[in-house]
């Protein structure tokens, strides 16, 4: 369980053009008009983006279990608050009974 | 045990037992303040999501005004100095000082471009009176007022996301600063991790950024 873990450079490197092919593509695919999808497509690809930043970057892959558990856990609590938060907002045009 | 206390690393404090275990609490601290980091930015994203699924097609408008060249080419300056900050982090795990010192200097050349071509595209924005207040100006007309919202969104986020990259310019002084005067070595590189972790989340921020803001109108004519 060490955590003096030195990556190779390579992995960043890896990383990096990965993520700059990720780039390129999120902005060509929104030239398209592909209704809804335009938004789901670009939050997934941020959020593959932001995995990898966070898995090899902030070296959470090679960390603690107690690390894991506190980043899970910051996505988890975002998660409640936009849930809840749009499951009201959405649904206040639905309120034709009563 | 006074043995013990002789053969301390100097940067070691008294509280832990050793510098595997400092660097383990240093780490966690960090991510403790991340998590209240992603909160704090989740809640103006969460403000942008409810606009937005009230005025999506303002907003597709107001975000064709944005200029997507420059704001891409600051997602990849900011990626790129992603790269330089991890491998300044490298580079210390290993005790390579002139190499620290040199990623961290590109990190922060980075980063400052970043700020730059910011700040051109905020004067942009200005002159179109694009900046809410009341000289905002919008066409077409009917989406004035959507709009500005829009804009109110795009500064307050990208405005913060801003001072995050002061404040990390700050910091990166400040390692700069230590690692030039030998504190960090091979077996206490953590501040150089912990302040990377800090660089990297504001780098997290802009990826989510980029598209929510500039890339919503684009197939929009």
């Amino acid at each position: 369980m060490s955590t003096e873990h030195v990556v190779p450079t390579r992995v960043y490197y890896t990383i990096f053009g990965i993520l700059m092919l990720c780039t390129y593509l999120t902005v060509q695919i929104a030239v398209f008009d592909l209704g809804p999808l335009n938004t789901i497509a670009a939050l997934v690809i941020a959020v593959l983006k932001a995995t990898l930043v966070v898995l090899f970057f902030m070296h959470v892959k090679y960390s603690t279990r107690l690390t894991w558990a506190v980043v899970l856990g910051s996505v988890f609590w975002l998660g409640i608050m936009l849930a809840l938060t749009m499951s009201d907002y959405l649904t206040r045009a639905w309120m034709t009974f009563g | 045990m006074p043995e013990a206390v002789h053969h301390h690393h100097p940067a070691l404090a008294h509280h832990f037992d050793d510098l595997e275990q400092q660097k383990e609490a240093a780490t966690l601290g960090m991510w403790v303040f991340l998590v209240t980091e992603v909160l704090f930015f989740g809640g103006l994203f969460l403000v942008y999501t409810v606009y937005r699924a009230w005025y999506s097609e303002a907003f597709a408008v107001a975000s064709h005004e944005l200029d997507v060249t420059l704001g891409t080419i600051n997602t990849a300056v900011l990626i790129t100095s992603s790269l330089t900050m991890a491998l300044a982090v490298h580079a210390a795990q290993l005790g390579q000082r002139r190499l620290v010192i040199i990623f961290l200097v590109a990190t922060m050349a980075l980063g400052a471009a970043f700020l730059g071509i910011k700040s051109i595209e905020y004067y942009h924005k200005f002159t179109e009176h694009h900046v809410p207040g009341p000289s905002f100006a919008f066409e077409p007309h009917e989406y004035a007022r959507h709009a500005q919202i829009f804009f109110s969104l795009y500064f307050i986020m990208t405005g913060l996301h801003a001072l995050h990259m002061v404040i990390g310019l700050g910091i990166m002084t400040w390692m700069l600063w230590w690692a030039w005067r030998g504190t960090i070595t091979a077996e206490y590189y953590s501040p150089i991790e912990v302040s990377g972790l800090y660089w990297h989340f504001v780098d997290i921020v802009w990826i989510f950024l980029f598209p929510l803001l500039y890339l919503i109108g684009r197939h929009v004519h």
